[in-house]
């Protein structure tokens, strides 16, 4: 640990070199006892606002960067515009203007767009963190992913991953690859082929429909939610039918290592994806993700919020 | 101050702790990260082989409760506070190898209660350089240096420098 923290904002981990992840990381773990205190709460950064936007539904992302910011004792408000699809370039100058007037020091966003945090925090001189865009990003998903692998296993290098589900609407299975291959991981993708991004290779993984020949020799198994909402779109004939060929349950773990982890960004859909039986069984780490994402949260507001001042010390001669 | 002189000082500083705490009952150590780790196991080796009973040690890294965390660039990284007992109802023994502003100390206290309520907490430091900004004052002592403020004490462990010494640099040096 020996390099700092240089970024102002956290967009995505395709910008992020492998030492950056790896400080975030062990940064977490550092932090993760504060929630095992009886007073589950440090003063670092008591005075600081933090605005969390959210332009798209959320439950544990939201409610996590929340108890983060509540345990660092930062001050948060909350925006939220669920559901409305005309929140889009010029509502988002608007919000940036009034973020700016209430003088907040941090900016948590998730919004349907791709890329506007990334707008966002090119045009603001405090740090923005992205809490999912779009089909892009999802970064702290896939940290606090990284973060559950390596606690269990114990290293990040050389361990094989399968994400299996909708990974071409997955902004986690995106993060979780930009991340996770720097990392030294080996990314394997598993989904029918409308499911599958085109040109895979390029992101230096492999692809398959197959799921047998996926989790074979997975020591983690990431699954990702059906989007029941786009079934409209026909990516494949029914629910049932993708039940049949990519659900994990008992009967498909028969091909998998004995030890292998099951993982889920939520919510999941209990008979789809995952059978119910295997979702509470001790292959799932599901609940530890959940657990874990607090403790990556606490690191990165942490890591970002030193890099702040100095961007507002400069403001302040300038002004 | 050599080898033999800060052996020599770990022993009397163990010998005054366990002489005031008459014994070991309740007394737990607690090392601020970094320089009072190797400096708090050493005090922990020493007064276990004295008194031929255990004593509980755990590490603190004050880093979140800085009180500078706003005014310095980017944040210094985070190490793991490891205290596996509880504290409240211990006589706890900070252990820090220098004392100087006081300014850590603030911190470690504020840590040290937001992890439960001690009865008592005392300070033990190696160095003791003088320049304080706070009404903080050690217990223990091993050796008071007085120093200049463009001064710097640096503490070697053979744990982690290969050799044990202290020495006075001037900025600049090293």
């Amino acid at each position: 640990m020996s390099i700092l923290w240089k970024r102002k904002d956290l967009v995505g981990l395709k910008d992020l070199e492998a030492e950056e992840i790896q400080l975030v990381l062990d940064t977490a773990k550092s932090l993760q006892e504060i929630s095992l205190r009886p007073v589950k709460k440090v003063p670092t950064l008591r005075g600081r606002t933090v605005a969390n936007l959210f332009f798209e539904p959320s439950t544990r992302t939201r409610v996590s960067f929340e108890l983060a910011e509540k345990r660092l004792s930062a001050d948060a408000i909350n925006f939220t515009s669920a559901g409305s699809s005309t929140v889009k370039g010029e509502t988002l100058k608007d919000t940036v203007r009034n973020i700016e007037s209430l003088k907040v020091d941090l900016i948590v966003m998730r919004h349907p767009a791709s890329g506007a945090p990334h707008r966002l925090a090119e045009s603001l001189p405090i740090s923005v963190v992205n809490a999912g865009d779009g089909i892009n990003e999802h970064p702290t998903q896939a940290l606090l992913d990284m973060f559950t692998i390596r606690e269990k296993k114990g290293h990040l290098a050389g361990i094989k991953v399968a994400f299996v589900g909708d990974i071409v609407h997955s902004r986690v299975a995106r993060s979780n690859i930009w991340g996770l291959t720097k990392m030294g991981a080996e990314v394997t993708l598993c989904a029918p082929k409308t499911l599958l991004p085109a040109q895979v290779e390029a992101l230096g993984v492999r692809a398959t429909s197959n799921l047998e020949e996926a989790i074979h020799e997975a020591d983690v198994i990431n699954l990702l939610r059906i989007q029941m909402e786009r079934q409209s779109e026909s990516y494949f004939p029914s629910i049932r039918e993708y039940a049949n060929n990519y659900q994990i349950n008992r009967d498909v773990l028969k091909h998998a290592k004995p030890d292998v982890l099951i993982m889920h960004p939520g919510p999941v859909n209990r008979g789809i994806e995952l059978s119910s039986d295997v979702m509470d069984s001790p292959y799932s780490v599901i609940l530890d993700q959940v657990t874990n994402g607090l403790a990556v949260r606490m690191a990165v507001l942490y890591l970002l919020s030193g890099v702040r001042n100095r961007a507002a010390k400069k403001a302040s001669v300038h002004s | 101050m050599d080898s033999d002189e800060l052996n020599r000082a770990v022993t009397r500083i163990a010998h005054e702790i366990l002489e005031k705490n008459k014994g070991t009952e309740d007394l737990v150590l607690v090392g601020i990260r970094t320089g009072g780790a190797v400096l708090a196991k050493r005090f922990q080796e020493k007064m276990e082989s004295i008194e031929k009973k255990q004593i509980p040690f755990g590490l603190l890294d004050i880093t979140l409760y800085r009180d500078d965390l706003s005014e310095i660039g980017p944040q210094p990284n985070v190490r793991e506070t490891e205290i596996y007992f509880d504290v409240s109802g211990k006589k706890v023994v900070l252990v820090d190898d220098v004392l100087f502003s006081g300014r850590t100390i603030r911190c470690a206290l504020d840590a040290l209660i937001d992890l439960g309520r001690p009865k008592s907490i005392q300070l033990a430091v190696l160095i003791d350089r003088g320049h304080r900004e706070l009404p903080i004052k050690p217990d223990y002592v091993g050796k008071n240096i007085p120093t200049s403020h463009d001064e710097k004490v640096v503490v070697k462990f053979k744990e982690h420098d290969g050799e044990d010494n202290v020495i006075v640099v001037t900025e600049g040096e090293s």
